[in-house]
């Protein structure tokens, strides 16, 4: 296989790549996202211990499947962007861990939660499923805050041992935290949509005002952040000659990367109108989203929630490509050009996505449409046994 | 402690806590199938309770099993940064498409297999339970090709631009043979526990004398894919040791405590007690030219001893400082093609000069006490792999046992007869366990100094984060998952007492 060519070259493949991590984050987004968003809500929408297992139920099935995007998602980038996840996963460990704790509290929460019938028993596992769902939310929000306001304080010694000198609380500033709470927003208008496919009165009937303040949240805090993103950050000068060759962040002339705004990041890579339309589309369709909760049912209102979620991430993409991950100390920034892994690597995973994801994508369409419908207080009380 | 024993240590212990989960995943999954596929084919309805009541164990223990899992992902970035950036080429691709191929289809149809009882047919159902047992079993598959990978590193190459390994051939990857072996010994290894944890619940439920329907037909299931599982696991084990034999010469001599090498077919020491300080074995009681026969495979093939293999070490340490020399020469310019040659002549003897660094900066004026210094630490601790190389051995040789006699006894439909088997049984749920945490050991601990053979030390691969956050999230570890396994076993014992409910009352 090793004699095998390569049909597309190497900074095609990670080009590609580069689109496909961006793909695998607004999958995650999409699948888990609403299953986190039921999670947030648990202690709003569902007020006695029969609503909270209707809310669990709703997800029950589907959120192990879902929770795989976000191991995809870590896999990918291990497998395409090494240098992406030994910086961040490292450089950031304290948020990495309060993320995995977070994580590791879901599996057992769903499973364990309605085994005993001790209320104190049930509680605990539903303070779990809240922090799992507000605390990975959150800190995402965060992460991508930090990447547009300050990048990341790293840099690699000359045998590219990584060093990380920042320390935890600097990650939390205003905008930051700002990007959490977003984050927070978005999820759980997401997750709140979902539940109008999946419950009825009276926990259906709290979901208008759910929609409503969290897409008021998302549209005010939207437009805001990403804004301001405009004007802070990093830029690419694409005026300096620059070869795209090995992938070892230390070869490229360092003064290639500059502090400045991530608006002159677009202007430099051409074709800034076409930058600018699609930048302005995620304001104009978070107001879209705002109004249609008014005018379209709430099912509808499911699938433009999601592709808030391309918008969001697509726009993100656009203003900051060719950047990976920025660094404080800016030469050291990891570029599309130099952080990828090899070409052979980058087309086996390309061949390997190529055939699972449609598969993948089909078994799962499969089992939302075997396990479709509502989950009423009447299919609680007969399969007290085999619910969550 | 430092960060790179603190990271051994939560590594260790978060691998080896996973591990008491994943075997009773694969194991448990495969027997669901198998009385669901029973089920299917004889419409008989206890069947079907059988199903649904060992279903509900393996729920509980599958969501330990993913609890505990995704901390291993996880800790690859945030405690060993070198290594993730080192191989990732490699190893991160593997465990990507376990996530794609394996992960999705077992998390998917779980879900499926749970809720999906009343919305599918018979058939719909059961292909959903056999797709769920294959997803566990391709999650093994990957991870083992990963693992494989580490202790045989085919099919890559140390690239002097980039300063990492990366993947020349995707083929001898996935067709490592240390990897194909690991393979098959591993599942058989959850077969066995699956069997095992099956069979022993249901001595308990006939002893008690309830539940008696499903336990025997329990029983019979567990029996037979038990006794098949543990002579794979077996087999397998012995092919393990041969490619090993191939491959990882210090693991082999280590796990004998062969200091020195012995002349040609080598006898294999059944029990004794090593001696680290004087190199030799007490009280030794050996079967005379066993090990050469399994080993090798031959009459006349040495296995080189530890001493010799040091020896040899020595000489690698040696042969591979000019490529690290030469690598500092690209480094300061990339065109000089004299340094590119010198590399290209000793790259594959790069990780063995890497092990200098433990002690001093490598150049070509280190003297041969530093080398043999450095040498020495290609020697793993042998007296933990004697040990628990046997106790796995010992083990595995009690469970076929144990299987072939139960396996006897349900031909002649004798299941309650012998009170002693049956107490035997039940008290042996613990030992499949033992033996393949015991083996993760040896596989483990058996290939230090490396976290990649041959090619990258432990003591390098680690992150640039402080011991005191590593301290931080080892014992949040430790108190979390001690809580988590209190927890697991207050609910299994709870089911196991409940029993499972019959749809039918049997006449």
């Amino acid at each position: 296989m090793e004699s095998l060519p390569i049909p597309l070259d190497y900074f095609t493949l990670k080009a590609l790549w580069w689109v496909l991590l961006g793909v695998l984050v607004i999958g995650f987004c999409m699948m888990q996202g609403f299953d986190l968003g039921v999670c947030i809500l648990l202690p709003f929408l569902g007020k006695t211990d029969e609503e909270k297992r209707i809310l669990i139920n709703t997800v029950g099935p589907f959120w192990e499947g879902s929770q795989v995007w976000l191991i995809i998602g870590g896999g990918a980038a291990f497998a395409a962007w090494p240098y992406l996840y030994a910086v961040a996963f490292s450089g950031l460990y304290l948020v990495l861990f309060l993320v995995l704790f977070s994580v590791i509290m879901r599996p057992v929460s769903f499973k364990f939660r309605s085994k005993m019938p001790s209320a104190t028993w049930r509680s605990v596992w539903d303070s779990g499923l809240f922090i799992g769902g507000l605390v990975p939310t959150l800190l995402m929000g965060v992460g991508i805050g930090n990447f547009l306001e300050n990048g990341f304080s790293f840099q690699f010694d000359d045998m590219l041992r990584l060093s990380f000198d920042g320390a935890f609380f600097d990650l939390l500033t205003p905008y930051t935290l700002a990007w959490g709470v977003f984050m927070v927003a978005m999820i759980v208008r997401h997750g709140a949509c979902y539940l109008a496919y999946k419950t009825v009165d009276p926990i259906a009937g709290r979901l208008d005002r759910v929609i409503t303040i969290s897409n008021a949240a998302a549209l005010i805090l939207g437009v805001v952040l990403v804004y301001k993103a405009l004007f802070m950050g990093f830029y690419f000068d694409r005026s300096m000659p620059f070869t795209d060759g090995a992938a070892n962040p230390l070869l490229k002339d360092f003064s290639i990367i500059k502090a400045g705004s991530w608006m002159h990041n677009m202007a430099q890579e051409g074709g800034l109108l076409s930058r600018f339309t699609f930048l302005l589309s995620f304001p104009i369709l978070l107001v879209v989203t705002f109004l249609a909760s008014f005018m379209l049912p709430r099912k509808a209102l499911f699938w433009i929630s999601s592709l808030n979620f391309v918008g969001l991430i697509g726009t993100f993409g656009l203003m900051t490509y060719p950047f990976v991950l920025p660094s404080k100390h800016l030469g050291h920034s990891l570029m599309v050009y130099d952080a990828a892994s090899s070409k052979l690597t980058l087309f086996i995973m390309l061949l390997a996505v190529v055939v699972f994801l449609p598969i993948v994508l089909a078994y799962t369409i499969w089992c939302y449409r075997v396990l479709r419908g509502v989950i009423t207080p009447a299919d609680i009380q007969q399969n007290e046994k085999d619910l969550y | 402690m430092d960060t790179v024993d603190l990271s051994r240590l939560q590594f260790a212990v978060t691998a080896l806590y996973h591990f008491l989960f994943v075997p009773l995943t694969l194991g448990l999954s495969i027997i669901l199938a198998i009385m669901e596929s029973i089920y299917v084919m004889t419409n008989k309805p206890i069947w079907k309770d059988a199903v649904k009541f060992w279903g509900m164990l393996f729920g509980i223990n599958f969501a330990m099993g993913v609890a505990t899992g995704i901390p291993l992902e996880f800790q690859f970035g945030m405690n060993w940064a070198y290594y993730s950036h080192y191989v990732g080429d490699v190893f991160g691709s593997l465990l990507a498409i376990e996530g794609l191929m394996a992960f999705f289809l077992e998390a998917t149809f779980v879900g499926l297999f749970f809720f999906g009882w009343d919305r599918l047919t018979k058939i719909q159902h059961l292909l959903v339970t056999w797709a769920l047992g294959i997803g566990t079993n391709l999650s093994a598959l990957w991870i083992l090709i990963a693992n494989g990978w580490m202790q045989n590193p085919v099919g890559s190459s140390f690239n002097m631009d980039t300063l990492r390994m990366e993947m020349t051939s995707f083929y001898d990857v996935m067709f490592n043979p240390v990897a194909q072996a690991k393979f098959v010994h591993t599942v058989s290894a959850g077969y066995v526990t699956g069997a095992m944890f099956v069979l022993s619940i249901s001595a308990y439920y006939l002893l008690k004398n309830k539940h008696v329907d499903i336990a025997k037909r329990s029983m019979v299931v567990a029996s037979s894919f038990g006794l098949m599982a543990s002579l794979c696991v077996v087999v397998l084990g012995d092919e393990s040791g041969y490619s090993a034999s191939q491959n990882q010469n210090m693991k082999i001599a280590a796990i004998e405590a062969m200091w020195n090498t012995e002349p040609a077919p080598a006898g294999l020491i059944v029990f004794g007690i090593p001696d680290e300080k004087k190199e030799k074995v007490h009280y030794e009681f050996k079967i005379p030219y066993v090990l050469g026969l399994m080993a090798t495979r031959s009459f006349n093939k040495e296995i080189l001893g530890i001493n010799e293999l040091v020896d040899i070490a020595k000489k690698r340490i040696k042969n591979g400082i000019p490529a690290y020399e030469a690598l500092r020469e690209l480094k300061k310019d990339r065109h000089n093609q004299e340094a590119r040659k010198i590399f290209e002549a000793h790259k594959k003897d790069l990780g063995y000069a890497l092990l200098l660094k433990k002690y001093t900066k490598i150049s070509k004026h280190v003297s041969d006490d530093v080398i043999a210094k450095a040498a020495q630490l290609t020697v793993p601790k042998v007296s933990l792999l004697f040990w628990a190389f046997r106790i796995m051995v010992g083990l595995g040789f009690f469970m076929i046992g144990l299987f072939a006699f139960s396996f006897y006894q349900c031909t002649k439909r004798r299941f309650m007869e012998s009170k002693i088997f049956l107490r035997v049984a039940m008290w042996s749920m613990p030992l499949p366990w033992i033996a393949a945490e015991m083996g993760w050991i040896v596989a483990e601990s058996g290939r230090q100094p490396w976290t990649i053979d041959g090619v990258l030390p432990t003591f390098l691969s680690a992150s640039n984060v402080s011991a005191g956050n590593v301290l931080t999230s080892l014992i949040a570890f430790v108190v979390f998952y001690s809580i988590l396994f209190v927890v697991d076993i207050i609910l299994i014992k709870k089911y196991i007492k409940l029993g499972p409910t019959l749809t039918q009352k049997e006449a």
